[in-house]
């Protein structure tokens, strides 16, 4: 089997419409709460989800969307859910941090490092009911600090489970650098379990596909888990509204309200020794432009690499994404009209 | 009088604490961020961030603290306080009692609570009732600003682990955060005296266990806390146009609780209606009824509490939290 280049960019561009999608509807204020999108992860769930087959499983963290809509669940259920509506893939009960789909054996979770156990669970259960199943656990490197991730990092190695760790490696720990919280090397830490651990760059579906095919059939041989690390980048922050890509994109505007208070309290007599409070302020102060040196590695963003590659039939690509786009217009159209 | 926001209460009690104290430290998920006017003042020694790994620091925390730190560590969401729970249940809340009443480890967790802005039922739990349950640990949810710098004093004070929750309905540091992401686009119904208010020109502590009266009355007794408060409030004015004279009683800390003041109020109006944003099953409300069975108070009962998973669209929400209209119809009920 190869990678079909086609088919992962349909995959990716499609999720990527439906959250740009999500972005807009969360800005008029019609879907509320914590709206972490997957937009820069797509090539890793592209090419992951595209080596999954009937019985599999997906642990999922609180950015679940372009794994549920590569894996098949319907997109109209998805935005209905996102709404809060009873429509909904969860009847409006769980949204957006909290999707569930027992038919794909998929399931979500707002608790970071969550995903680990779960996917340690599913693993077993396939060993008893599903013979040659796999189950695949989704999480960012932040997670990674989880003990329950590690926890159960061990126990797949140990009951040579069927498991796939696939760390999205975004290096931001909530609004965190993730680095200044992180000791060692995460792939090292990882192979330390006695589990094969592969590095792949995230932005690149067809290096993922091929890393994470190697991962899978090799669980599904019994042959244990992987770990696989793929760095990425967060395209729209933690999740819409974050402070720090806001501050990055719009520094005047959205630092303006915080450096009055952040002055006073910083020029207060008694404090902290000079030295440490010029240094904390420099580290707050750089922490926008961290992202935005992140941002302008525009190179990087997953579905304009596809694209680039497939660029040479032009008018194939442009028909395919014609067809995405009216599909998921229809989408909007029957959600929002429902 | 001054007049603050309820997380500015909260920070100028820290920023005059830290100044005082040295041994008070803070640290948690993205308080570099979050607690920025702290963290530039005081440095990067006193204001940690730390990794997403509950279990570790909120467990290092306490042993710091055993060890003579003064640490404020921060869950970001009481919900993923479930991570860290061995270290509250199993740790903090025995090592007075394991150590014969010897050792006592002054930890703060401060942790955000509550729903009301559309997060979910993994993001909104309350969850007081939970932690009160555990012998060892002060539970305090403060509902205006001036109790909230208050309560923070006393928690800094109290010498042992306190958990200091505060509504995210109340914290605009919070709500903007997690709920409007810089959106003009969404309301959220936010009750202003808890948000905003006076605070007293120096702090002095609230001490824990003693209930405040919001509002004096005589046909019936609404005791609440932290949103609670303002709905009930609200509610009690709704009632007042139909000529009921409703008491609102802030308990302010869930544990220890004010069961005297409690008691006293139920004997005045002969009718309890608790109003718990927490879950109804086995939590304060039930303990608030077993507190006047065991006082041998007669009053009629009921309660507005959260009884489900609280659901992520934001008219289940409204319908599954306390809300002013339920309230309404309890007391009406109640009152038959």
């Amino acid at each position: 089997m190869e990678p079909d280049l086609w088919a992962l960019y349909r995959w990716m561009f499609r999720s990527r419409l439906f959250e740009e999608t999500v972005h807009g509807l969360w800005d008029e204020g019609l879907i509320s709460g914590e709206m972490h999108l997957g937009t820069g992860e797509e090539a890793i769930d592209a090419g992951v989800v595209a080596q999954l087959k009937e019985g599999d499983a997906m642990a999922l963290d609180h950015r679940g969307t372009p794994a549920l809509l590569m894996r098949g669940v319907d997109p109209r259920r998805l935005l209905a859910e996102f709404l809060g509506r009873p429509d909904g893939l969860c009847s409006g009960m769980g949204g957006h941090m909290h999707l569930f789909s027992q038919e794909h054996l998929a399931a979500s979770s707002g608790i970071v490092g969550a995903s680990g156990p779960a996917a340690a669970g599913f693993a077993l259960a396939a060993q008893y009911l599903r013979p040659l199943g796999v189950a695949v656990a989704f999480f960012g490197e932040g997670a990674a600090n989880q003990g329950m991730l590690l926890e159960a990092m061990n126990l797949a190695v140990a009951w040579q489970l069927p498991a796939l760790f696939v760390c999205k490696d975004n290096q931001w720990s909530i609004t965190t650098p993730s680095a200044s919280v992180t000791g060692g090397e995460l792939t090292e830490r990882a192979r330390a379990f006695g589990m094969p651990a592969a590095e792949v760059e995230g932005s690149d579906v067809e290096a993922v596909w091929w890393a994470a095919q190697e991962a899978i059939e090799r669980a599904r041989r019994g042959g244990g888990p992987t770990f696989l690390r793929a760095r990425c980048l967060h395209l729209d922050g933690h999740f819409l509204g974050d402070r720090m890509l806001r501050a990055a994109r719009h520094p005047l505007k959205e630092m303006a309200p915080l450096l009055g208070p952040l002055l006073r309290s910083i020029a207060r007599r008694e404090g902290g020794p000079w030295r440490a409070r010029v240094k904390s302020l420099g580290t707050l102060l750089a922490r926008p432009s961290q992202v935005r040196q992140a941002e302008s590695a525009s190179g990087r963003d997953p579905v304009a690499q596809a694209r680039r590659k497939l660029l040479a039939d032009r008018v194939r690509l442009l028909a395919l994404e014609d067809e995405v786009e009216w599909e998921i217009q229809q989408v909007v159209c029957d959600v929002l009209a429902a | 009088m001054r007049q603050m926001s309820f997380g500015e209460a909260i920070e100028d009690v820290l920023a005059q604490s830290m100044a005082e104290d040295p041994r008070i430290i803070i640290l948690g998920e993205d308080v570099r961020l979050m607690r920025r006017n702290l963290y530039v003042r005081f440095g990067g020694a006193r204001v940690r961030d730390t990794p997403i790994s509950e279990a570790a620091f909120v467990g290092a925390a306490l042993a710091a603290a055993m060890a003579g730190l003064r640490p404020i560590v921060e869950v970001m969401l009481v919900d993923f306080i479930g991570v860290a729970m061995d270290a509250l249940l199993n740790h903090a809340a025995k090592l007075e009692a394991f150590s014969g009443g010897t050792w006592r480890a002054p930890l703060v967790i401060r942790t955000a609570c509550g729903g009301g802005y559309g997060d979910g039922g993994q993001h909104e739990q309350c969850l007081w009732g939970w932690l009160a349950h555990i012998p060892g640990l002060a539970v305090v949810v403060p509902s205006t600003p001036a109790d909230a710098g208050g309560l923070m004093l006393s928690a800094l004070q109290h010498g042992g682990p306190v958990i200091y929750l505060e509504h995210k309905l109340l914290s605009g540091e919070w709500l903007e955060f997690l709920g409007a992401g810089g959106r003009k686009t969404v309301r959220f119904d936010v009750p202003q005296e808890g948000a905003r208010g006076p605070v007293p020109r120096s702090w002095s502590p609230v001490p824990f266990g003693r209930a405040a009266v919001r509002r004096p009355g005589g046909d019936l007794t609404i005791v609440s806390l932290a949103v609670g408060v303002h709905r009930s409030l609200e509610a009690a004015a709704v009632l007042q146009d139909r000529g009921i004279s409703t008491e609102v009683l802030d308990l302010r800390t869930v544990w220890p609780v004010d069961k005297q003041r409690a008691c006293e109020a139920a004997n005045k109006t002969s009718h309890l209606l608790v109003v718990d944003e927490d879950y109804e099953a086995f939590g304060l409300s039930g303990e608030l009824a077993a507190t006047l069975l065991e006082a041998g108070i007669q009053a009629k009962y009921a309660r507005v509490c959260t009884q489900d998973t609280i659901p992520y669209s934001r008219q289940e929400e409204d319908r599954t939290l306390p809300n002013v209209d339920r309230i309404v119809d309890a007391a009406l009920r109640l009152l038959g």
